[in-house]
């Protein structure tokens, strides 16, 4: 374990800056609080994790960065959220614009029913990206190649995507999320429903994206958040206990809850 | 591989063997529901065999040219059931066009965009026009919808549009064009209700993924549209099931004349219409006899076309059910 931690230090360049910046920000889903004010920086071109255990907020926290918890009635935030300066928070945003540069990948794989090359089509599509068909097919090889899935799927490109297996889904996916060149990508336990196997290649390429996304991630599975991210937050009962750097989070956390959690001793 | 040894019926093995009167309740209860399920397979296939039996005369004595046939003279008992077919198939499929946009919109109002209380208000209410007898639409029609069509609509469509064939003759109010009216205002709520059924079914997830790329909500929209598309051709298709065998209302709007006119403000006639009206009137059992052999026919029509409704709807829950596993 430890080894891999001084490998990934190595890897970190020191100097980050910061991307998205949450300053008291609350959330609530009607009459009910989810999150308590929340002061969080999320480094750019960095894994940043959310862990904790169920109902804490992480993935709340983690749709409020592209405004997806918008299409569920009723809900309210307060607080501001800063991404280079921008307040993501106001209510006049433009939610779509905000969309296309904070990408998402979901927790269960949620391919389109068409083929693989018009998944990865479809945000290029509805956002005018490029300009002839040439282009099109260009940047979906991209895509799909940045996803590890182009040598897999390139003779079946007009093929259904559902006849892919689940870790082929999910990489598609990403794929599509990355077909619009966003500047973060949200995951939302990306592999929580995907054997071993494909979970290992959706780690594999979260280390590769980094050097170009900002990369936010929620995950159950603590171990992968100790492999994939360099920065941790550990959230509960829709407060944040602590975040850091990954290793110190899991070596010598501040907080003695953080500890407990790590440790298996709750939640 | 040794056999397992079988101590069923071994010394000190317990009796485990169903008595005749073990579970005697659960023998009954499926006796009963049998004879239930049984009971409606039976009446189906009864009907048919009646029917069948009861236009034999009819089908003896104008055989196939009976569906082509357009002369419909009970006096010198000529029957053809065409003109009938024709105004079947025409209202319906005016019915279709007036009344699929317009549920497609409902069902999209209330599945994507209503929410809370007006969502709940507004499905009601289209369930309620469901539940309205079909003899007030009728009335209605009559003494509102004919009326205006007559004195307004049918002159400015006239006027408009009079270069089209569909768009000639004289407004007669009771005609061709109410009798789609009134489908169309009666399949609605069908088709909305089982379209709405159909997209609140489909995965909040791709919408989500959707939106998550920089789609719009129509675009979102879109993709659940695109998601659901069997299923809503299935409504469709329910509704034209309903059109095509609905009686009353448009047998009180439709002007009742058997003839095939290209214009939608001649009078028509419709199947289910000429059975209600005429069937009292049938002395002669030949009369009768082409009746009924109608009546066959627009069973096995709506049979057929329920089927393909009942199939689509069911592929789609299908492969909801397959996206999911």
């Amino acid at each position: 374990m430890m080894s891999q931690f001084r490998k990934m230090d190595s890897q970190v360049p020191k100097v980050t800056s910061v991307k998205i910046e949450t300053q008291q920000f609350n959330f609530y889903y009607g009459g009910h609080q989810a999150l308590f004010d929340i002061n969080l920086h999320i480094p750019e071109k960095r894994v940043t994790a959310f862990i904790g255990p169920s109902g804490c907020g992480k993935s709340t926290l983690l749709r409020s960065f592209n405004r997806m918890n918008d299409t569920i009635h009723g809900t309210r935030m307060a607080g501001r959220i800063w991404m280079d300066g921008l307040d993501i928070c106001r209510p006049d945003l433009d939610v779509v614009s905000l969309r296309r540069r904070v990408g998402m990948v979901f927790q269960k794989s949620n391919p389109f029913m068409r083929s693989i090359f018009d998944n990865v089509a479809y945000g290029l599509k509805v956002n005018r990206l490029t300009r002839s068909r040439a282009e099109l097919a260009e940047r979906i090889e991209e895509s799909l190649r940045q996803a590890a899935l182009w040598e897999e799927v390139k003779d079946r490109l007009h093929t259904s995507a559902l006849a892919l297996s689940g870790g082929q889904q999910q990489r598609l996916c990403i794929a599509r999320a990355l077909a619009i060149k966003p500047e973060v990508v949200l995951m939302d336990e990306p592999a929580s429903a995907l054997d071993p196997m494909a979970t290992q290649k959706i780690e594999e390429l979260i280390a590769k994206l980094r050097e170009q996304y900002t990369i936010v991630i929620v995950t159950h599975n603590m171990q992968q958040a100790a492999r994939v991210s360099d920065y941790t937050a550990f959230l509960w009962i829709g407060g944040l206990i602590e975040f850091g750097p990954t290793n110190k989070i899991f070596t010598r956390p501040d907080q003695s809850m953080t500890e407990d959690y790590i440790t298996g001793r709750f939640g | 591989m040794k056999e397992p040894k079988d101590l069923t019926y071994g010394p000190g093995a317990p009796d485990m063997r169903a008595g005749v009167f073990s579970n005697i309740g659960d023998r009954i209860f499926r006796g009963v529901t049998l004879v239930f399920g049984a009971m409606i397979m039976t009446l189906v296939i009864l009907m048919v065999a009646e029917m069948t039996r009861n236009s034999t005369l009819s089908f003896r004595q104008f055989g196939l040219g009976f569906l082509s046939h357009s002369e419909w003279d009970p006096v010198h008992e000529r029957f053809g059931a065409w003109p009938f077919i024709y105004g079947t198939v025409v209202s319906s499929l005016l019915s279709l066009i007036l009344a699929v946009p317009l549920s497609l919109g409902t069902a999209i109002f209330l599945a994507e965009l209503a929410r809370g209380k007006l969502s709940v208000a507004v499905a009601f209410l289209v369930e309620l026009l469901a539940a309205i007898p079909s003899v007030t639409y009728g009335l209605w029609g009559i003494f509102v919808l004919a009326p205006f069509l007559r004195q307004y609509a049918e002159p400015a469509l006239a006027a408009a549009f009079g270069f089209l064939p569909m768009f000639r003759g004289t407004p007669h109010g009771i005609d061709m064009l109410a009798g789609g009216l009134i489908l169309a205002i009666m399949v609605t709520p069908i088709i909305s209700a089982v379209t709405r059924d159909v997209l609140m079914a489909v995965p909040r997830t791709q919408r989500e993924a959707a939106l998550a790329l920089g789609a719009t909500r129509w675009e979102a929209t879109k993709v659940a549209l695109s998601y659901a598309k069997s299923g809503i051709l299935g409504a469709v298709i329910l509704g034209l099931g309903r059109a095509l065998g609905e009686t009353m209302a448009v047998t009180m709007v439709i002007g009742n004349r058997p003839q095939v006119s290209g214009s939608l403000f001649d009078p028509s006639y419709t199947m289910a219409s000429v059975i209600s009206n005429e069937f009292t009137e049938a002395t002669s059992d030949l009369y009768r006899s082409a009746l009924i052999e109608i009546g066959l026919l627009l069973f096995l029509v709506t049979i057929v076309v329920q089927s393909v409704a009942r199939l689509l709807v069911w592929r789609v829950g299908r492969r909801l059910k397959e996206a999911k596993a």
